[in-house]
């Protein structure tokens, strides 16, 4: 075992599988002689060569699109879109040829592509550098969906991404690359070393992709949620002195939807809570989903918990950002109604 | 048989490695001709392989490019590009000591947008990336608003909804910037595209990195221009930097980024970025030749990101740290001002009596700017701001949820 923050797990995910695999490369936007913008293909460029990692134009499109002919070719290609709010570009490729590739040549073709974005606000970035766009892409069929929440997770769930044989968009909530957050912005930083997820093998593992992982076991109220809002949600739950039963999503596509129901069950109540916007947003699958396997159990309705339906602005981030407050205010909400 | 390679573009020089600039192909100033401004491209190919330069290393400006500018001119564009270069020092240093969140510099290439600034009509409509303000000094644009904007302030122009530096001036006829990289490129041909089918005679200019020509959306730009024909001037500046990435990965290694105009049937220019009056020039020639009906042009300024890429940046890891100092075609405010003195225009004492006056009057704007607020002091803009400007009219949903931001913020 080893303390990693996320940046290195993800870092050693990807030099084990360059080791392990010939086939993999990594491609995207400063990854190589400089080791990207979050620095998480550090070295690997150096240990490698040139012809394993990449640096690319400045052209989404052409890195995705480059990385489904790989794939195509023999390779299982690694690309990084350097923030989430860039990877609109390569949408065509990605919604209309990664998704769909195995499906209309009747599984003669695929393309092993992972892509690896940076998503997430909290970090003053304003719009171009603060968006979640999961439930844009969880919403295409043929793509498999990821956000890992802590240095653990990412490093099994990304080796899983890279030796999957279908598409994988990984996401990567930049907030919590250093350190868990709670949603306080006002506090230190706490570093990955100090939670037991930031202890992390050295070598091979993997997590699988398509189950949920339940964060803490309760009684009172299920939780779903994923990413930074994991942390968020923790901490509300706790300063309400909740029996909350925690649940990270991890893989948006496919959903573990028995993980779900198995607790909602169990609880009654459920809340639901991401940081992209709520309108149209993933919450609303998770909800609608668990309402329908749900509906005899639950006591009250469920509840989402989002980022507003506005661009992410700039000075008013935390005013933005589903903080602490707002999951307890849903939290108290579910807990008072009464069937 | 060989089996096919491979080929990765090579950086000059890397961290603790002699710059080496020989890869740049350069010409003597005054050695290029100029064509008239209905020359048909094909006439013209050349153009985009060469170096249009004025002021030559004794300081004169030499050659049928020579825009023949009076002194107080000259001196003008001198003060544009000083008060650029003093703005971005001190906004710099206020980003260190945190007093926003952000910043991007232009040092080294503030005649690109000075120059081309002065030599456009205030009617044209600009589209600029994040690296052209000083096409807000040119325009007059006051400081002080520019620094709200920095500060997120309760006078920011855009309402704290933008990252610094995010600048937009309808009045000025300047487009809002956006984050996402080439997408004003294509959007200027539109503009221009309307004017055409208005029959004004205005133009819009529009400038990216070379980094950014990968994007598609270049693409988009060029061939829409060619095919319409459009009254646009489309900017590449070359200052050899895409972040970490060298303009080799863009392309450049094998063809000047001037040369895809005539890949298209456009003009194609490459100038001397650094070069005041060669930027003056090229930009009066491509602007003239737009407004009269004969199409668009493309400029590659060959010029030098002085600064790291923005303050999130330590160009420390991927190039020289005394790079700069070795760009063989020198400092845009430089040579403007040798120029001058070797006009008698100007002097030493002169100018460093400028630079205070510059750098007092960048201070001054401050100290009033701050008085508005800051990203974190008060006064504060109201973060209900927020919900405003999603739309023309704020939908239900909007309202309830700002409703729900009220409860949470009083319950705090
Ligand atoms: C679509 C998109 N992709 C990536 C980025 C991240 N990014 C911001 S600036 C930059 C480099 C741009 O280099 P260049 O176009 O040469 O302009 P310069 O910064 O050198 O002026 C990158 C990759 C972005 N803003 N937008």
């Amino acid at each position: 075992m080893a303390q990693m923050n996320m940046i290195q797990a993800l870092n050693s995910a990807m030099d084990i599988m360059l080791g392990r695999d010939p086939g993999v490369v990594i491609l995207g936007e400063d990854v190589g002689f400089f080791g990207g913008v979050f620095r998480v293909t550090d070295g690997l460029q150096r240990k490698y060569g040139e012809h394993r990692v990449l640096d690319t134009p400045i052209a989404e499109g052409g890195i995705v699109a480059a990385a489904i002919g790989m794939g195509v070719n023999g390779l299982r290609p690694v690309a990084e879109i350097q923030f989430a709010d860039y990877i609109y570009p390569a949408y065509d490729q990605i919604v209309s040829e990664l998704a769909r590739l195995r499906y209309r040549s009747a599984g003669e073709f695929f393309a092993p592509v992972t892509i690896r974005t940076p998503c997430g606000g909290g970090i003053r970035g304003g719009q171009t550098h603060s968006q979640s766009p999961e439930g844009v892409f969880a919403h295409v069929s043929g793509l498999k969906v990821v956000m890992p929440s802590n240095p653990y997770d990412a490093k099994g769930l990304l080796i899983s991404a890279i030796e999957d044989d279908d598409p994988v968009v990984f996401f990567e909530p930049k907030r919590i690359y250093n350190g868990p957050f709670d949603g306080d912005p006002n506090k230190p930083a706490v570093p990955w070393s100090t939670h037991p997820k930031g202890d992390v093998p050295e070598g091979y593992y993997t997590v699988p992709i398509g189950k949920c992982d339940v964060v803490r076991e309760g009684g009172d109220v299920t939780i779903v949620t994923y990413g930074t809002m994991v942390h968020v949600c923790e901490a509300a739950a706790r300063s309400l002195g909740l029996d909350a039963e925690i649940i990270d999503v991890r893989t948006m596509v496919p959903l573990d939807v028995e993980t779900l129901v198995n607790s909602v069950q169990k609880t009654g109540r459920c809340v639901v809570a991401h940081e992209a916007t709520r309108f149209g947003g993933y919450g609303g699958e998770l909800s609608a989903t668990i309402q329908e396997e749900c509906f005899w159990h639950l006591e009250a309705p469920i509840l989402r918990v989002a980022g507003w339906d506005t661009p992410y602005p700039h000075a008013f981030e935390w005013e933005y950002f589903p903080g602490q407050a707002r999951v307890a205010a849903a939290l108290r909400t579910v807990m008072e109604a009464a069937a | 048989m060989r089996p096919s390679r491979l080929h990765i573009p090579k950086h000059h020089s890397r961290p603790g490695e002699t710059p080496d600039f020989s890869y740049l192909e350069l010409a003597p100033a005054g050695a290029t001709q100029r064509p008239d401004i209905n020359t048909r491209v094909r006439d013209m190919n050349g153009l985009a392989f060469e170096l249009v330069r004025v002021i030559d290393d004794g300081h004169t400006a030499v050659g049928p490019w020579n825009p023949h500018l009076d002194p107080p001119e000259l001196q003008v564009g001198l003060r544009h590009m000083m008060l650029t270069r003093a703005f971005d020092d001190r906004m710099q240093r206020m980003q260190r000591a945190g007093k926003t969140s952000f910043y991007m510099r232009s040092l080294g290439e503030e005649a690109v947008a000075v120059a081309q600034g002065m030599a456009l009509r205030p009617t044209d409509m600009l589209f600029p990336s994040y690296r052209q303000q000083g096409l807000y000094v040119v325009r007059g644009r006051p400081l002080v608003d520019l620094m709200c904007q920095l500060l997120s302030n309760t006078r920011d122009m855009c309402k704290g909804r933008q990252l610094p530096i995010m600048y937009h001036w309808r009045d000025g006829n300047i487009f809002s910037i956006s984050g996402n990289l080439t997408t004003q490129f294509p959007q200027a041909v539109g503009w221009a595209m309307a004017a055409a089918i208005k029959g004004t005679d205005d133009i819009a200019a529009t400038w990216i990195g070379e980094g950014s020509s990968a994007e598609a959306d270049f693409h988009h730009a060029m061939l829409f221009a060619s095919v319409y024909e459009a009254p646009v001037i489309l900017n590449v500046v070359n200052n050899q930097w895409a972040i970490s990435t060298f303009q080799g990965f863009a392309g450049g290694e094998h063809r000047s980024f001037a040369a895809r105009g005539p890949g298209f049937g456009m003009a194609g220019l490459r100038v001397d970025g650094n070069d005041f009056l060669a930027v003056y020039a090229v930009t009066r020639w491509a602007a003239e030749r737009a407004r009269n009906g004969f199409g668009p042009t493309i400029i590659e300024h060959v010029t030098y990101r002085g600064a790291a890429h923005s303050t999130s940046d330590d160009p420390a890891r991927y190039r020289p740290k005394d790079d700069y100092e070795r760009w063989p075609l020198g400092d845009p405010v430089e040579r403007l001002k040798n120029h001058l003195i070797d006009l008698g225009e100007w002097s030493e004492e002169r100018h460093a009596a400028l630079a205070k006056e510059m750098d007092e009057h960048v201070v001054a704007s401050w100290k009033e700017a701050v008085t508005y607020g800051t990203l974190t002091e008060a006064p504060r803009l109201d973060a209900h701001l927020m919900f405003e400007d999603v739309f023309k009219e704020m939908p239900e949903h909007l309202k309830k949820q700002e409703a729900e931001l009220r409860a949470e913020r009083a319950e705090k």
